[in-house]
């Protein structure tokens, strides 16, 4: 009984020391008027009060679920259909999955710069081009719709590998002689992918959802190098946001009070994640 | 009609190789263009990245952008920093991720259900929630500005321990089981049976633990001020801050970021995709 403790004491001092410890501080400061020099002063739920009349708290909030809601479903469904490809017959499959893969092992930050380098609207090889084929430059960066654009398609670069893969997994595990039997019953390849292949990737999709809506919640590399959150707030997240509040305005007791928020959000993923796995449990 | 069905069956999987080796050679185009494009950039002169015409490979490739970029920043000393944080970090997390993981597999403890499902939140914390409070504890412990900083709030990482309980809830229970009806202590046992049979693991965690803190950004940024201890990831922003507009500087170091990582990932992949296909899955 004892033991159990101590096999798990060093992994849960880390823990407990640096994000339970922090993670009960956040919440006192969130209740304080402080900017991190000298002790701060009691505010009660000043904080909060104020993100409610923050417009530009509700606009972090909005992008940071459009980006979300765009993000998930695009990483997904193409990390699906890129596995589905590599998972039929195909010469040099290997070569291709290498190839795919490689985003995965780039840093956010690199990656970002990479995206702007691209992106760039005054001399982005995607504007050179562009502007070779005789179509019109877009402004990357001082057009905040094509800006929030060029974001999305950086960050889905750098996903869909990792969708893919975890897909690839899951269509390995579903067996041949289930999809020999099918295509002996006469299925179509059309029938085959909806209703063998897509219901019994059931599991990997819930995981990936959940990985997928956790990671573009909280999606700090990319943002913050690429755009900053501009121009003119069309990229702010939540996440970028709370650190300005934090350590450019140091208005430190604002940023937790957002962190709290992000908790909020996070504490809901976490129960979802929990019921689908003690789900999986079951039926395993 | 059954004519038509032979024909098409017949036909099909050919046109449908061609098409299907075309898209996958796009997927792949697209994939690698942006990792091409550093390179082009990186051996690019100034006077050609100035031009402002379409060229889609260096003319006459040059060295000049790397050799500015370790004349005028402590190339060197960024790279150390990194090896020397991500290394330390992956040793910690892999040991306590183990530990705790065997702990989940095969010990049975009140409160198990309870710390396993705070490991599972913490994995999905946003730094962000607790980064000022994180920052005020760091500084207060005296961690600040040293490798410590980074390394030991991000040691406790408890993605590894979902990992590692998963695997070693494969090693057969008797065998754990007839260990300790000889008299073997638990640790013991995990010394002796355990640790022996969880080498792939090791390489996984090893190799995740090192991917993550070789990239690591958000929290190196508010822990390293510092340039003598800026990692690469760090450096790569402050440089850019410095070049502005030299995209040729900037990617020449951003290639310093990115290929070590890059090859270890392919050279390792078997183990990157066990490890990223059953990560969470428990």
């Amino acid at each position: 009984m004892l033991a159990g403790y101590g096999f798990v004491a060093p992994n849960f001092a880390l823990l407990g020391l640096f994000v339970f410890v922090p993670l009960a501080g956040a919440v006192v400061i969130s209740l304080q008027r402080t900017n991190g020099f000298g002790g701060g002063v009691f505010a009660g739920l000043d904080n909060y009060a104020r993100l409610f009349a923050d417009p530009l708290f509700w606009r972090s909030a909005g992008n940071t679920v459009l980006f979300t809601a765009i993000i998930t479903p695009l990483s997904m469904g193409l990390g699906l259909l890129v596995a589905l490809l590599l998972d039929s017959v195909l010469p040099a499959r290997a070569l291709f999955r290498s190839a795919i893969i490689v985003p995965m092992a780039v840093s956010g930050v690199a990656t970002a710069l990479a995206g702007r380098l691209i992106f760039d609207e005054n001399s982005g090889v995607l504007d050179l081009a562009l502007r070779g084929l005789g179509l019109p430059s877009v402004s990357w960066q001082s057009n905040g719709v094509a800006s929030f654009a060029s974001v999305v398609a950086v960050t889905v670069w750098w996903r869909v590998g990792f969708n893919m893969i975890v897909y690839l997994a899951g269509l390995q595990g579903i067996g041949v002689a289930l999809k020999e039997a099918a295509l002996l019953d006469g299925a179509t390849a059309g029938q085959r992918l909806r209703f063998i292949t897509v219901p019994l990737l059931g599991p990997t999709s819930f995981f990936l959802l959940i990985v997928n809506v956790i990671f573009s919640f909280s999606l700090f590399d990319i943002v913050f190098v690429m755009t900053g959150g501009g121009p003119a707030d069309a990229t702010s997240v939540l996440v970028t946001y709370a650190y300005d509040q934090g350590f450019v305005s140091r208005d430190q007791g604002y940023a937790a009070a957002i962190g709290v928020v992000l908790l909020l959000a996070t504490l809901v993923f976490t129960a979802v994640q929990w019921r689908g796995n003690r789900g999986r449990d079951v039926t395993e | 009609m059954s004519g038509v069905g032979i024909r098409r069956r017949g036909a099909a999987p050919r046109i449908g190789l061609a098409v299907r080796v075309v898209l996958a050679v796009l997927v792949s185009a697209v994939t690698l263009f942006p990792i091409y494009w550093m390179f082009a950039v990186a051996f690019s002169s100034r006077s050609e990245l100035l031009g402002g015409t379409l060229r889609l490979w260096p003319t006459a490739p040059t060295w000049a952008n790397f050799a500015g970029v370790f004349e005028r920043f402590p190339v060197t000393t960024w790279v150390g920093n990194s090896v020397a944080i991500a290394l330390t970090t992956s040793v910690i997390t892999v040991t306590v991720n183990l530990l705790a993981g065997y702990a989940f597999a095969h010990l049975r403890f009140r409160g198990s259900t309870l710390l396993f499902l705070l490991a599972l939140m913490t994995t999905t914390l946003p730094l962000q929630v607790i980064m000022v409070a994180l920052f005020r504890l760091v500084t207060g412990l005296g961690l600040y500005g040293s490798y410590w900083a980074v390394i030991l709030p991000t040691a406790g990482s408890a993605i590894g321990i979902f990992l590692a309980r998963q695997f070693i809830l494969g090693i057969p229970r008797d065998l754990i089981e007839a260990a300790r009806l000889d008299g073997a202590s638990n640790l013991r046992v995990f010394w002796r049976i355990v640790l022996p049979l969880s080498r792939p693991l090791l390489a996984v965690l090893f190799f995740l633990s090192v991917l993550n803190s070789w990239n690591d950004f958000a929290w190196p940024l508010i822990a390293l001020k510092e340039n003598r201890l800026f990692t690469l990831p760090i450096g790569l922003l402050y440089l850019q801050s410095q070049n502005g507009p030299d995209y040729g500087g900037t990617m020449a170091f951003a290639l310093i970021n990115v290929i070590p990582m890059v090859v270890v990932f392919l050279a390792a992949q078997r183990w990157f995709v066990q490890g990223f296909a059953r990560s969470g899955l428990r």
